[in-house]
């Protein structure tokens, strides 16, 4: 194509836009309003997953080392749990470190059990790679032998805690995907009410001997324009609502172990999804739209 | 220039609109086409730009085969074949000179020459001093003129119009039949339906009266009329 060819396709869309204002408006706003809903509840779920892992990341497995193993019994156990599959760390935490741990969380009476009265044990602390690893993890700790007083990652609770989890994950990808449809079907769908009342000036281009894809390229242009346009208003919206919020939520949740999703990468890659369904949708919407209309 | 032997064309309701129609058109001809309405006139006329494509038989324009042009040849085939309608067809948002340019920058012609030819046309249509009005504040004729402009603008070897005088006054049709007498003389070749019987035996010119699917009268310098 020549240069000349393709500065005139965009001065024609432009031309277009303006021309057209009043469609111009209602598809960009409803390119705005789905994408602003889309992208809050876009960010919104991700968080929510995000929440939930952190609960997940929490659970851990606890080894009990048996009351009166030897420091040489210890390493060997520490090597044996570090060959387990799927263990990404592991802490260990002498019965005095648990001791003011509890005294820490319950109060100072608990200081009487200090020294050789303490009835606690020395404990590893395992995280698993992936929470699911959590129960198998814990059974194989188990069975290393006499060293391990007792295994505890809190069970079925945890289990079910997981089941949990990944069922709000699934509901939340399911409503993802649902949303992205549904704005793939709104937008194209204005792009093809906006180019319906234009249906007699592709057939007059038909007519004048115009090829189909001199016709295509300005409303694809335009298409793409409108859909870019129509992603920066919620994108601009979004961003700054997320990034207020941010620091707000963050200071809230600080000394727990949640955390919000940080806007970096977070929110950059949202606003690149919102901005590339707006121009994706766009263009593709109006070449399909206009398919149509060019067999005259 | 223009060929059609034996042509059928039955659509897909079960209508068969052309019924074996012979005719050959010379380059430079003017030829009116004339006939009651539903005789196949407007499917006629339709073949020749390949609106419509005809069930059998031989069409051709010019070096194209009408019959196996590919879909994606068409184009070419209408720049050769201008064609204005009765209600004209302009482009709303477009301006007179946008409107008649248009056919021009589909063919990639450079803007100098584009600018040069579309003041030429609309000069010769006598609208140069509109060019920037838009199509809704021109009388009915100075549309049509318009349309005849764009349709000539890339100086086609056929013009072909349909009832082109179907929604004018009669001084109005007056001027519009000047305007293509002289196009004609020029050297294209035209083809006008028309119901206008007025217009038809007073600039006497080549008659085809085309009735129930093929041609039923086919006279030179010929007179408005047709049996039924």
């Amino acid at each position: 194509m020549k240069i000349r060819t393709i500065g005139r396709h965009f001065k024609e869309s432009f031309k277009s836009i303006v021309r057209n204002g009043w469609m111009t408006f209602a598809a960009v706003s409803a390119v705005a309003i789905t994408l602003l809903l889309v992208g809050s509840l876009i960010a919104l779920l991700m968080n929510v997953n995000k929440l939930a892992s952190d609960v997940e990341e929490d659970v851990s497995v606890r080894v009990y080392v048996a009351t009166g193993s030897e420091e040489a019994e210890r390493e060997a156990l520490r090597s044996d749990l570090e060959a387990i599959e799927n263990v990404e760390d592991i802490e260990f935490r002498s019965r005095e470190k648990e001791l003011d741990d509890v005294m820490g969380s319950y109060g100072e009476e608990f200081g009487l059990f200090e020294g050789d009265d303490n009835p606690l044990h020395d404990v590893f602390v395992l995280n698993t790679t992936e929470p699911q690893f959590t129960s198998e993890v814990a059974a194989e700790a188990e069975e290393i032998g006499p060293v391990v007083d007792d295994v505890n990652y809190g069970g079925a609770e945890a289990d079910r805690l997981f089941e949990i989890m990944d069922t709000v994950r699934n509901i939340g990808a399911v409503i993802i995907i649902a949303l992205i449809f549904t704005a793939i079907f709104l937008i194209s769908n204005t792009i093809r009410i906006t180019i319906f009342s234009r249906r007699t000036e592709i057939e007059i281009m038909k007519l004048v001997g115009a090829t189909n894809w001199f016709i295509r390229w300005p409303f694809l242009i335009e298409g793409a324009l409108i859909g870019f346009v129509g992603a920066l208003i919620p994108v601009s919206i979004i961003s700054y609502i997320y990034l207020s919020g941010f620091d707000t939520i963050m200071n809230f949740l600080s000394g727990t172990y949640f955390s919000l999703l940080p806007p970096n990468p977070f929110l950059i890659q949202l606003i690149a999804l919102l901005l590339a369904i707006g121009v994706v949708i766009g263009s593709i919407g109006s070449a399909l739209s206009i398919r149509k209309f060019l067999k005259v | 220039m223009i060929e059609m032997k034996n042509v059928y064309k039955k659509y897909p309701n079960g209508i068969t609109a052309i019924n074996g129609l012979d005719v050959t058109i010379e380059q430079g001809e003017f030829v009116y086409v004339v006939g009651p309405s539903g005789a196949g006139k407007s499917t006629f006329i339709k073949m020749i730009y390949r609106e419509e494509i005809a069930t059998k038989g031989t069409v051709k324009v010019g070096e194209f085969d009408l019959m196996n042009l590919k879909n994606k040849k068409i184009p070419f085939l209408r720049r050769h074949v201008g064609v204005v309608f009765q209600d004209f067809k302009l482009l709303p948002r477009l301006t007179v000179y946008e409107n008649v340019a248009y056919a021009m920058q589909v063919v990639n012609k450079n803007p100098k020459q584009i600018e040069k030819r579309t003041l030429e046309v609309l000069d010769m249509v006598g609208l140069k001093h509109k060019v920037r009005m838009f199509p809704n504040e021109l009388s009915g004729g100075e549309q049509q003129r318009v349309a005849i402009a764009r349709a000539i603008a890339n100086m086609p070897r056929v013009l072909i119009a349909d009832e082109p005088t179907g929604n004018l006054d009669p001084e109005t049709a007056e001027g519009i039949m000047d305007l293509l007498e002289e196009i004609n003389s020029h050297g294209t070749t035209i083809i006008m339906a028309t119901h206008n019987s007025e217009i038809v035996n007073r600039v006497r010119h080549r008659v085809l009266a085309v009735e129930n699917g093929r041609i039923a009268r086919d006279q030179e310098r010929g007179e408005y009329g047709y049996e039924n």
